[in-house]
This record gives structure tokens, C-alpha cells and sequence, in this order.
């Protein structure tokens, strides 16, 4: 793929050339990812809408599919009010914040087996920093805003966020070990053979931690005291409106897809197909790796985003502590001892 | 060129930034300078190609230790009259201490200005800095970074006894013992006779 852009991009001087073809190969990983990132917002209100026997959107176009260039329009042309007492320039960079990790991220993220846009070598490192960089959208968003609600939001936030990044970073340390790389396409070869290659059997409890505390790290329901619409009104972004609410929404909602396609891409083998060693099936075109197994894969971890938010009642806080510091930390260091063994001993297809 | 443009840029960011941390009169204010200084140095280092410090750096600092110091430094309302008093008074000593510090390493660089190399070979392809970094840090130094490691865990255990204490009378929940209960403890089925209509 970049290969190709690099052709069409030849007629340019050198350094120009190279210069397009690095936009538009992250024109094309982006533009997709805001597309799915308006779907998703769509998909959720139809699955809710569908397990609670509700309709959900269903007037802008066939079957409502319009409904999120509606809203994106409607809240391109609200006016943004920034409180009196605000801290102007933060309130206004906060959603920025929030929203560029979300997308910088898949700078590392393998698509195919041959596209990437940066095969760095220390990418599951650069994945846990920019992840963790999030935080700073909302904790800066509910201390600029000057509001009572707004920073209780950000305080909890702030802690929830940095509870659970320590497990999210022990699962990822258990990915490493079984992996024996820290860059993602590697770490996806490792994986290859068949379904019961992929990381999910041997990490078992490191991958139910690594997706839960993905929930929660994007203050997701059940986890989503943040917000808290029924105690603290919206949490950190009780004062946003139009596009800089927008901001955080699309932030959020990119969160989950990026949290969605690293739980695929870590433990079910990315673009792995999963009728891979199958005799039969696996010479046909079924058998080959490619996108759309990562794609599918990730729809799964994402329906279960909307699967959470229907099903689950919120969490209380201090519920949430203990879950963090108390049961996933715990988990993931015996797993990490019990791995540290199976690596010594190379059981199995997985550790050697 | 390029590289020079982006070191000059992000140099002149970084110490903008620094400049901004001791200056600014909010605290709030002062740390995010501090998050700005530590992104423009792991940008450095990533220049140097030495990536593996440089996206440690934002993990380690940006992403864990100054999210706590904001949220320690936001949750103080830190008096910024009472902060300000002492800077008059302690900034010829500052001074003197940074005077201090350029002049020493001035003096390094210019007793060995014909050492220095031009520029340093660049390393081959395939070479991956993490992977020279663990291989080193687990053969040679093993003791040095496995005593550092205890020491920090001890350093945790520490500060978790020193804040510890037990307050007699806390009604918090036992969640052990509610997860525990059977219906027994908490159900009682009574057979009574119905009672006569009046």
C-alpha cells in the first residue's frame, strides 16, 4: 500500500513525495476511523434501542443511517459558551487533548499483514504511553471549567484511570513475555498456527483484566462515574457544548474502537485468520490474513461495549477501587509468576 | 536540515517550558509546563533515536507520576501569595547554583573540545536500542537494577505503613463476608397458623 502511494506520489522532489505519501497513508487509516467512530455512535443508540425494545434512530435516511452526519452538523453549528470563570485556553485544549491520543495511537496498530504505519520496535510501549495520555483531556477539562461537578468528574476520573493503567500495564508486560517482542506485527507472528495459538488461552485471566480495565481506562459504563449523570449532572464535561462536547464524544468513541482492535490484535491474533491450520479450509480464502479478520474481530470487543452500557448498572466508586488495586493487580502478578514458569519450562505452542 | 529544525524547535519549546515551571504564578500552570518540558525531551531523545527512553519517559513521568502530581496540586488550594514571598530571597542563590552548574559544564566541554566526535555512526538497521538496553541492564548490571527494584519496593511498603492506621469505629463493608452470606443467615421461613376471621 505504501509502496503504491509512494508511485503515485513520484512525479514530486524527493522529500515532498515522501511528505505526501506519510499523509496520505494516515489519511487513510483516519479517515476510515472517524467514519467508524460516527457508525459506532449510531450502532449504539440501534442496540441499546433493540435490548430494550425501543426503535433508536430511524428518520435521517434508510433505517436512520444519516442520524450521525445529522448530529455532527447539529453540533458543528451550537455555540460554544465558555463559563465566566473558565480557564479559557485550557477548557478550549482539553477536548484536543483527549482526542489526539486517541488517534495517534494507531500509528503502531498492524492493519494487514503488510500495513502499518510505523513498525517501531518499542510499540506496545508507545501504545501504554499515549493511552495514558489521555487522562490529562479530562482531568484539565474538569479543573479549567471551574465547577464543582466538573472537577469531581475529573478527580475520579484521575484516580479510576490511574488504578487501572498498573493492570492494564501488567496484562501488556504478560503479552511481551508470551510474544518475545515489543512490536505489534511480531507479537501478532507469534500467535499464528491456529485459534488455540492465540494468546487468549494461555493469558486467559490477563486478557478478561486487560479488556475490563479497558472499559474502564475509557470510562465506559458500568465504569463511568465520571460522567455520573445521575449524581454529579456530566462529570468533567457538565459545561461543554457543540463541537468542543463533540470532541470529547468522538474521543471517546475512538477509545473504544482503539481498545477494541488492541484486545484483537494481543490475544485473538490481530489479522490472524482463525481457520488458519485447518486442513481443509485452511488453503482457501478463508484460511489467508487480512484485514477483515482484525475488523471483525474487533466489531465483537466493541458490541460488548454496547452489550456493558445496556446490561450493567453503574458501578459505586469505591467498588471500583477495590476491583482495581485489590483483585486485577493481584490476578495479573500471579499470572505473571504462574507465566514466568511456563516460559522457564516452554509448555505448549506458546512459549518457546 | 530537518533534523536540526525540529531539534531547534523543540529545544527552544523545552526551555520555554522550564522557564515557564519556576515562573508561572498558578501551580495548576507551573506542572503543566512541567508535562510540556517532559514531552519536548523524550521528542529530543526520540531524535537521538534512542526511543525506547524517550517513550519511558512519557509513560513513567507524563503518563503516571505528574497525572498524581495534578491531582495532589488540584485537590491543595496551594496559597500562591505565601509561595511568592520567598522567591526574592532565594533567587540570587538560585542564580549562583545555575551560574554554578553552566560554568561546570562549559569547563567540560572545553577542556575536551578536540575529543568530542563530530557525530556519532549512526547504528545499523535492525539494531533495536530497547533490546541493547534489557541486554545489558540483565547481564551486567543485574544486581545494581534488581537492588533498585528492591529498594523502590521497599520504598512502597514503607509509605503504605507510614499512612496506615486503624480507626476503631469505621462502618465500611466487609465484602468478603457479603459476598459469604447464604440465604440462611438472612431468611428465616416461619409456619404460623392463619388467623381466625373476625
Amino acid at each position: 500500500m505504501i509502496d503504491w502511494l509512494r508511485s503515485l506520489f513520484s512525479f514530486l522532489p524527493p522529500m515532498l513525495a515522501e511528505l505526501a505519501t506519510i499523509v496520505a497513508s494516515i489519511m487513510i487509516v483516519l479517515v476510515p476511523l472517524i467514519l467508524c467512530v460516527a457508525y459506532t455512535t449510531y450502532a449504539e443508540r440501534r442496540v441499546i434501542g433493540f435490548m430494550q425494545s425501543r426503535l433508536g434512530p430511524n428518520r435521517v435516511g434508510p433505517f436512520g443511517l444519516f442520524q450521525p452526519f445529522a448530529d455532527v452538523l447539529k453540533l458543528m453549528i451550537k455555540e460554544i459558551v465558555v463559563p465566566q470563570n473558565a480557564n479559557r485556553f485550557l477548557f478550549l485544549v482539553a477536548p484536543l487533548l483527549s482526542l489526539i491520543p486517541a488517534f495517534a495511537a494507531w500509528a503502531v496498530i498492524p492493519l494487514t499483514p503488510e500495513f502499518v504505519l510505523s513498525g517501531i520496535d518499542a510499540g506496545l510501549l508507545y501504545v501504554l504511553a499515549l493511552t495514558s495520555f489521555g487522562v490529562y483531556g479530562v482531568i484539565l477539562a474538569g479543573w479549567a471549567t471551574n465547577s464543582k461537578y466538573a472537577f469531581l468528574g475529573a478527580m475520579r476520573s484521575a484516580a479510576q484511570i490511574v488504578a487501572y493503567e498498573i493492570a492494564m500495564g501488567f496484562a501488556l508486560v504478560g503479552v511481551l513475555m508470551a510474544g518475545g517482542s515489543l512490536n505489534l506485527q511480531e507479537i501478532i507472528q507469534a500467535q499464528s498456527g491456529s485459534v488455540l495459538h492465540w494468546f487468549w488461552l494461555p493469558l486467559f485471566p490477563l486478557f478478561l483484566v486487560y479488556f475490563i480495565a479497558g472499559v474502564a481506562e475509557t470510562n465506559r459504563a458500568p465504569f463511568d462515574v465520571a460522567e455520573g449523570e445521575s449524581e454529579i449532572v456530566a462529570g468533567f464535561h457538565v459545561e461543554y457544548g457543540g463541537m468542543a462536547f463533540a470532541l470529547f464524544f468522538l474521543a471517546e468513541y475512538a477509545n473504544m474502537i482503539l481498545i477494541s482492535v488492541l484486545v484483537a490484535t494481543l490475544f485473538l491474533g490481530g489479522w490472524l485468520s482463525p481457520f488458519q491450520g485447518i486442513p481443509v479450509l485452511g488453503d482457501t480464502l478463508l484460511g489467508a490474513s487480512g484485514f477483515i479478520w482484525l475488523a471483525l474481530k474487533s466489531a465483537i470487543f466493541l458490541f460488548c461495549f454496547l452489550w456493558f452500557r445496556a446490561t450493567f448498572p453503574r458501578y459505586r466508586y469505591d467498588q471500583i477501587m477495590r476491583l482495581g488495586w485489590k483483585v486485577f493487580i493481584p490476578i495479573t502478578i500471579v499470572w505473571l509468576a504462574v507465566e514466568g514458569v511456563l516460559v522457564a519450562l516452554d509448555v505448549g505452542p506458546w512459549f518457546n | 536540515m530537518i533534523e536540526a529544525g525540529i531539534f531547534y524547535l523543540f529545544a527552544t519549546v523545552l526551555v520555554g517550558a522550564a522557564v515557564g515551571v519556576i515562573s508561572s504564578r498558578n501551580p495548576v500552570h507551573a506542572a503543566l509546563f512541567l508535562v510540556l518540558a517532559f514531552v519536548t525531551s523524550a521528542v529530543l531523545w526520540i531524535l537521538l533515536e534512542a526511543e525506547f527512553l524517550g517513550i519511558v519517559l512519557v509513560l513513567v513521568y507524563v503518563g503516571a507520576v505528574m497525572v498524581l502530581f495534578l491531582f495532589v496540586v488540584m485537590m491543595l488550594n496551594v496559597n500562591i501569595e505565601k509561595m511568592r514571598v520567598g522567591f526574592t530571597r532565594y533567587a540570587p542563590l538560585g542564580i549562583i547554583v545555575a551560574l554554578a552548574v553552566a560554568a561546570e559544564i562549559g569547563y567540560v566541554i572545553w577542556t575536551r573540545r578536540g575529543q568530542l566526535p563530530e557525530k556519532q555512526p549512526l547504528p545499523a538497521d535492525n539494531y533495536s536500542n530497547t533490546e541493547a538496553l534489557g541486554a545489558v541492564l540483565y547481564t551486567d548490571y543485574v544486581y545494581a537494577f534488581e537492588l533498585a527494584a528492591i529498594i523502590l519496593l521497599v520504598a512502597i511498603v514503607a509509605a503504605i505503613a507510614l499512612t496506615m492506621r486503624q480507626r476503631a469505629g469505621v462502618k465500611a463493608q466487609d465484602i468478603s463476608a457479603q459476598v459469604a452470606t447464604r440465604r440462611q443467615d438472612r431468611v428465616r421461613l416461619v409456619s404460623m397458623d392463619s388467623e381466625p376471621r373476625q
